[in-house]
């Protein structure tokens, strides 16, 4: 039984059909990659797993039990959770407090101390200015944060949405030497990802997802032999993204008015 | 020098109030994105425990405490029961829902106690003043004055220290992703309003303190007050809401005091007039949030 299993799943944002039948499964110490070019569906299936939008039809099971209806909060208590895109860390609280509420689901006071002190000496940055606002970070940094602030809550399956957009060349590389290490450790990821050289290159398996389904799963090999795939999606550029007008549902999809909207309290 | 020393334990004691009022709203908006209009008709219930406590043998520190729970208790119920069901709606959708529990409220107490002002029974403190120093000052400003520092202290403790504190500071600034967290929501959202109507409370004994008199309209002034404290301060943020509502007392305070008699009708008129002045030069309110970002 996998651990993360998406089937046949549907989102629309009003008129916009965002995935027509997306799946994938994840099974337990993998890594799995989610590629594709910017509007695919990449970060609607991620939203949808952690159900901040709320899909049409199809299962979302992880663990063997249905997501689907469930509180965002109630599935980070299950063992998922999300390093959302745009990092998303609190920049008005210190480095340490937004660690602290990576650990909101557990009470363990002495633990959660010693999990701090530990992601403080994997990410050395972090416990330098632990008592400085996260918003003075620079944005690697800041993704680090977000991603220790994800793995405080102990999660058995962590997502990661775009964990290298918007960061200088020499971070993104950081950043995936991060993914890399995070492997080592044994943990489980789905890792969505535009950059598609650097993620096949630490992938396990990897699903290529274009106008809202998946075109191509396989080994990180068997993408890259697929050459004309390579032309048509990867766009052959060095960073993915040059395909912005591949599609005709590539716009960047407005998630604040409708994501809002639909989750439940 | 007198006269500056009276009117700065004036203004800190009405400022203070001002400031509590403001941050009860604050409160609630940072996180909800809701202006809770009906914010005033848990100053009315706290108003009425004290008419209703006030007439028991209970002592009056126990008729206090228990008004102020009453409007803690009438936050959380009104959230569960009016706000909760639209809580995902538009922001009209919510506002209109703030103005239908206020007018539900008010005309609720106006048909069940009446529409008149009723005495409400107060100790003598209120009306006493003591002489420190050779100035005489009423004992209810000092007392106003203090309990507003002391109550803007602990919450701020309780804001900095505690888990729900900090789960409530990173709510206000990304509710989801503190969901995407696990924080759950309506904790959040009902710590939010318990303490709104804590503030409601204190603010109570202190508003209807100045009449003696309590009526179904009292919550209005105390509503306006606090929108327009926290308009000027800025929205946002729990500090900009203290600063708007000290500065709303000190300006109200000194405009009483020394605008000409000829003028101090137009003493309202005066203080909306420098209101409109520092919204044209800072829209978004004195204290702007050092990070902005979009709301999500």
């Amino acid at each position: 039984m996998p651990l993360l299993l998406v089937d046949g799943l549907h989102v629309r944002y009003g008129a916009i059909v965002a995935l027509r039948g997306m799946s994938l499964t994840v099974d337990e110490g993998e890594i799995v990659g989610l590629i594709g070019v910017n509007g695919a569906g990449k970060s609607t299936t991620m939203n949808a797993i952690m159900q901040v939008v709320r899909p049409e039809r199809g299962r979302i099971e992880y663990n063997g039990a249905s997501l689907i209806g469930l509180a965002p909060e109630a599935i980070i208590r299950r063992g998922v959770a999300p390093v959302m895109e745009g990092r998303r860390i609190f920049p008005g609280l210190t480095v340490e407090e937004n660690l602290k509420l990576g650990a909101a689901i557990r009470s363990d006071r002495e633990a959660i101390r010693a999990d701090i002190e530990r992601w403080c000496a994997f990410f050395p940055i972090l416990g330098e200015r632990l008592t400085k606002p996260a918003g003075t970070l620079s944005g690697g940094q800041q993704q680090m944060l977000a991603v220790a602030r994800a793995l405080m809550s102990r999660p058995r399956l962590l997502l990661m949405d775009e964990p290298s957009l918007g960061l200088a060349p020499k971070l993104v590389s950081e950043v995936f030497t991060l993914i890399a290490e995070l492997r080592d450790l044994g943990m489980t990821i789905l890792l969505v990802e535009q950059n598609v050289r650097k993620t096949l290159d630490i992938v396990d398996r990897a699903y290529l997802v274009n106008t809202g389904r998946v075109e191509f799963a396989g080994t990180p090999d068997e993408i890259r032999q697929q050459a004309d795939l390579e032309q048509a999606y990867l766009g052959g550029g060095r960073e993915a993204g040059g395909g912005r007008n591949a599609s005709p549902s590539a716009s960047r999809l407005p998630p604040p008015a409708s994501a809002r909207t639909s989750i439940r309290g | 020098m007198d006269n500056l020393i009276q009117y700065l334990i004036s203004s800190l004691s009405l400022g203070g109030l001002y400031a509590l009022m403001t941050l009860g709203l604050v409160v609630v908006y940072g996180i909800l994105r809701l202006i809770n209009f009906a914010y005033g008709e848990l100053v009315m219930v706290a108003g009425y425990g004290l008419l209703l406590f006030g007439n028991t043998t209970l002592a009056w520190p126990i008729v206090a405490l228990l008004s102020i729970a009453v409007a803690v208790v009438a936050a959380v119920v009104m959230e569960r029961v009016a706000f909760r069901p639209v809580r995902f709606a538009s922001a009209s959708t919510m506002l209109i829902t703030s103005f239908a529990v206020s007018t539900l409220l008010q005309n609720t107490t106006l048909l069940a106690i009446s529409p008149r002002p009723q005495a409400v029974r107060l100790p003598s403190f209120f009306v006493e003043s003591v002489a420190i120093g050779g100035l005489r000052f009423r004992v209810v400003d000092l007392a106003s004055l203090t309990v507003s520092i002391v109550a803007l202290v602990l919450l701020s403790i309780l804001l900095r220290r505690t888990t729900i504190g900090l789960a409530l500071r990173a709510a206000a600034d990304d509710f989801t992703m503190t969901r995407l967290l696990g924080v759950r929501a309506n904790h959040i959202i009902s710590a939010a309003f318990a303490i709104s109507g804590l503030l409601a409370g204190i603010v109570a004994i202190f508003w209807v303190g100045r009449s003696s008199l309590v009526e179904p309209a009292i919550g209005l002034q105390p509503v306006l007050i606090a929108f327009i404290a926290s308009v000027v301060g800025g929205m946002e943020n729990l500090k900009g809401a203290v600063l708007g509502g000290y500065l709303l007392g000190f300006l109200t305070v000194g405009l009483q005091t020394w605008l000409p008699q000829a003028l101090l009708d137009y003493r309202n008129a005066v203080l909306f007039g420098i209101v409109i002045v520092i919204l044209l030069l800072r829209p978004e309110g004195l204290i702007r949030p050092a990070y902005s970002r979009e709301r999500r």
